[in-house]
């Protein structure tokens, strides 16, 4: 039982140190803050793979009351130690991230075109629902 | 959606639903592989800025022991003596004022067989057009021409103003660029795609035209072709590097002297003199100020208007005037030396006229870390207390040294330093600057922008100070300035604007760190003074890479300097992982692994980020750490028979030393004396703590004659490292040195000592 709380202790350690690590690279000024647009991709280097969606609620929980563009480090680290203590937003597997492109490629052609593509990325989650009128 | 829809819709809306989660997913993914991209980007960046302001700080620290050796230093000899003010003279050129020995070169004769261009004066800019395209033929000016066009230059730039004030309703457009660093490629895109200097077409070159590059002596023949052919529309500023102390160790030297084998030493000294009178900022309408590193808060336009700049020729170090005979003689008296009157060295608690570097990454925190752990970062010690610890301080590194240079400690304080100031006094008749006016020139020269308010020590560069947004604030308003363009700095689109785009920062050298690695660009101000900003890259094989490869490929170069010089530090490393093996099974955790690097190599990198490329993964998070060390050492070396841990040190301080070296050749002949060599470690060794016997020391600078003369050949020995770099990888183990025990270093192969 003592063994299993070290052994966490010590992934939740190491977890904080690479969460400073990836953090200091974008704290420009030194003082423990980040640009809040800068957030997106420090959370996916360090390995997670959330949606815009995901992303929108988790600058929610970081963020101040009264937000002010700039996220501190001592709000972050908490949140995203337990993200990534829960492995959640964990990237899908190859192989299902392949099925995903065999499903827009409903004619079986084997590639998108460049228009196709863009098409596709460039749409929010949603918003063609709008479009069919429902 | 009610009962009665049709199973047509149903099924249209689950297709709907279907695509949408596909690209999503794919959205996602494509997220994260930017950001990984961008992460690596900015890693890599890191790496090479780490490790640049850190060689430049081994510089000044290397400039400052030396001053301050030589300053307090008793010599136990007159030999010592001897070679120590040869060493450390300032005015390594005696300064003939009279005499001017740039009109030699009207002796010099051309061979008819040269077929380079041929300049006269007055020059037409038919002329300097011509160097342009005689160069991208790779041409050599002739060393006549050279010293010709240096002298010509010399008298134009005597009688231009400090601060060079320029109007915009005389040309059309004004181009300002950034450092050129000897990269002539970036001169030549610039003029291709901006247009030759004319009279409708102004030029300001803002410093830093030569170190590192190849080219710095053609970049100085066309950039001072230009200014003579148009003196009113092509302007020059002074950059840090337009010094012949920070040349030494930063190429330019070596370059003249290699491609001037006869004259360059005559050429050298001419450019001591021409960079020293170069101006020190540019005015724009008098609303856009142009200098080469930035401001501090006690920069005075109206005095730096007044000195005479001329008086300050290197900005390395400084000796400053002595202001009555009576404090000549307190300088003699050691213990009681005022802060205010000497720069104080960087290992002491200082003021902030000294230099240190400042690294302006947001992931190098080293005024946090305190890397440099005897600077105190910002805010001044009171007076009495500075000295007071200055005293202590000075003793005790006094005796450390010569404990470990094994020389005699006598009673002559007094005597040895008034003769050392003696010598100053007497190397140069130049008046010295004051201490105010140095600064001042120092501030303008090395000053980095940093988004903190404040103004406060440069602890890493080697000069000036980070000053914040109030500070460039207040000068704007103080002399009615619209805003500031400065250099100085790297950037990866080739310019930044910070300082509520008050401040720009513009870097005219693509490709700086790595073929790209980034940006150059050049910024254009029309009469409303509005900048327009033009980047380029000039290498052609960048445009054909996808971004991933780009990134990749710099990657693989920061990492490769970065390997180097972690195998330069083996042993330290050892014996830190150790701390982390108690149990002394040979094994350490990836945590330990990065904080040991850290505080053995004090860069400030992210370490856990950058381990994947570092480290091969191993089973359970655990590393062999002697197998790693070994491995880096098969990467760097080949087999050669200088003893391992002897090696591994010269290679840490190879930079140290070639610098050390072009001192000591002060008559730049490629060659130095094994006895100034074996001096020279000594007292570098002793400096830098490194314990090695005298004997080794001996064979050591034996083994390096390589053609057993009794002299040491710097550019071969040099070479030897560069080889050894490429080295193979089918190396001989057993030659591989095993970073063993740092305590029975000195001898580990048979018959070395």
């Amino acid at each position: 039982m003592a063994d299993e709380k070290d052994r966490e202790e010590i992934i939740v350690a190491e977890f904080h140190k690479k969460i400073k690590e990836a953090f200091e690279v974008f704290d420009h000024e030194s003082n423990n803050t980040v640009d809040v647009r800068e957030i997106g991709t420090i959370i996916r280097s360090l390995g997670c793979c959330p949606t815009e969606g995901e992303l929108h609620d988790l600058i929610a929980e970081v963020e101040e009351e009264e937000p002010t563009g700039y996220i501190r480090f001592e709000k972050f680290l908490p949140v995203m130690t337990e993200i990534l203590l829960e492995r959640r937003y964990r990237p899908i597997p190859e192989d299902v991230l392949l099925r995903a492109f065999e499903v827009l490629d409903s004619a079986k052609r084997g590639f998108l075109t460049k228009d196709e593509l863009i098409k596709y990325m460039t749409e929010e989650d949603g918003v063609s629902l709008c479009r069919l009128g429902w | 959606m009610g009962s009665g829809t049709s199973t047509r819709h149903h099924s249209a809306f689950q297709n709907a639903e279907r695509t949408f989660k596909a690209a999503a997913l794919i959205q996602r993914w494509y997220r994260r592989y930017v950001a990984r991209l961008e992460m690596r980007r900015r890693c890599t960046w890191s790496i090479f800025q780490s490790i640049e302001y850190a060689g430049q700080q081994d510089q000044v620290k290397l400039h400052d022991f030396f001053s301050y050796l030589m300053d307090h230093f008793i010599p136990s000899s007159h030999n010592e003596r001897e070679f120590l003010t040869r060493m450390f003279t300032e005015d390594r050129f005696t300064q003939d004022p009279e005499m001017e020995k740039c009109s030699d070169y009207e002796s010099i004769e051309v061979p008819d067989s040269y077929t380079g261009p041929r300049l006269s004066f007055p020059l037409l800019p038919d002329h300097a057009t011509a160097l342009i395209e005689a160069f991208r033929l790779k041409q050599q000016l002739h060393a006549r021409y050279v010293l010709n066009l240096l002298y010509e230059t010399k008298k134009h730039l005597v009688q231009l103003p400090n601060i060079n004030r320029v109007s915009t309703c005389y040309s059309e457009e004004i181009t300002v660029c950034g450092d050129l660093h000897g990269q002539l490629d970036d001169l030549i895109f610039i003029f291709y795609k901006n247009g030759l200097p004319s009279p409708e077409r102004s030029y300001v070159f803002n410093g830093d035209f030569v170190d590192r590059g190849k080219d710095s002596v053609e970049i100085l023949m066309i950039l001072f072709a230009f200014m003579l052919v148009y003196p009113k529309e092509f302007h020059l500023n002074r950059g840090n590097h337009e010094d012949h102390m920070v040349n030494l160790r930063y190429g330019f030297t070596k370059e003249v002297m290699n491609k001037y084998k006869i004259h360059g030493k005559e050429i050298l000294r001419t450019l001591q003199d021409v960079f020293c009178w170069l101006p020190l900022a540019t005015l724009i309408d008098e609303k856009v100020l142009i200098l080469h590193g930035g401001v501090s808060d006690i920069t005075d336009l109206e005095l730096l208007d007044k000195i005479e700049r001329n008086k300050i020729v290197s900005t390395m170090r400084c000796k400053t005037r002595q202001k009555s005979e009576k404090q000549m003689e307190e300088k003699g008296k050691a213990n009681r030396k005022s802060s205010a009157q000497e720069p104080i060295p960087w290992f002491l608690p200082q003021s902030r006229s000294l230099p240190s570097s400042p690294l302006r990454l947001s992931s190098y925190k080293a005024h946090k870390t305190n890397r440099s752990s005897s600077i105190p970062c910002g805010g001044c010690l009171d007076g009495r207390e500075l000295s007071r610890q200055v005293r202590s301080s000075v003793e005790l590194e006094l005796e450390r040294c010569r404990q470990q240079a094994g020389l005699l400690v006598t009673g002559q304080k007094e005597e040895a330093s008034r003769s050392a100031s003696e010598a100053d006094s007497e190397a140069g008749e130049l008046q010295k600057p004051t201490q105010e006016e140095w600064r001042q020139v120092v501030d303008i020269l090395w000053s980095d922008p940093m988004a903190q308010e404040g103004c406060k020590a440069n602890t890493i560069r080697g000069g000036g100070c980070y000053f914040g947004p109030d500070v460039t604030q207040q000068l704007l308003q103080k002399y009615n300035l619209q805003f500031l363009i400065r250099s100085h700095e790297c950037k990866p689109e080739g310019y930044e604007f910070c300082h509520n785009r008050k401040v720009l920062t513009i870097f005219s050298a693509s490709n700086y760190y790595e073929v790209g690695s980034n940006r150059g660009a050049y910024v254009k101000l029309g009469p409303a003074l509005t900048p327009h900003i033009v980047q380029y890259q000039a290498n052609k094989v960048t445009n054909t890479l996808t971004m991933r490869q780009r990134i990749s490929r710099v990657e693989e170069s920061a990492l490769r300097a970065l390997r180097e010089k972690l195998f330069a530090h083996s042993s330290d490393l050892l014996s830190e992982f150790k701390k982390h093996d108690a149990d002394k099974v040979g094994l350490i955790t990836l945590s330990d692994w990065a904080a040991a690097v850290e505080s053995v190599l004090h860069l400030g990198l992210p370490w856990r980020m950058l381990r994947s490329q570092l480290v091969n993964s191993s089973a359970d998070n655990m590393l062999e750490y002697k197998s790693w060390l070994k491995n880096l050492a098969k990467e760097q070396l080949s087999h050669e028979n200088i003893q391992s841990s002897l090696l591994e040190t010269l290679y840490r301080n190879r930079s140290n030393l070639e610098t050390i070296f072009r001192i000591i050749d002060s008559d730049h002949s490629g060659f130095i004396s094994l006895d100034e060599f074996r001096q020279t470690w000594k007292l570098l060794s002793s400096h830098m703590n490194i314990d090695i016997t005298d004997d080794c020391i001996c064979d050591l600078a034996r083994s390096i004659d390589f053609n057993k003369d009794g002299h040491i050949d710097i550019n071969e020995f040099l070479e030897a490292f560069r080889l050894v770099e490429k080295s193979c990888l089918e190396g001989d183990t057993s030659e591989c040195p095993q970073a063993t025990n740092a305590k029975d270093s000195g001898c580990n192969s048979p018959g070395a000592c």
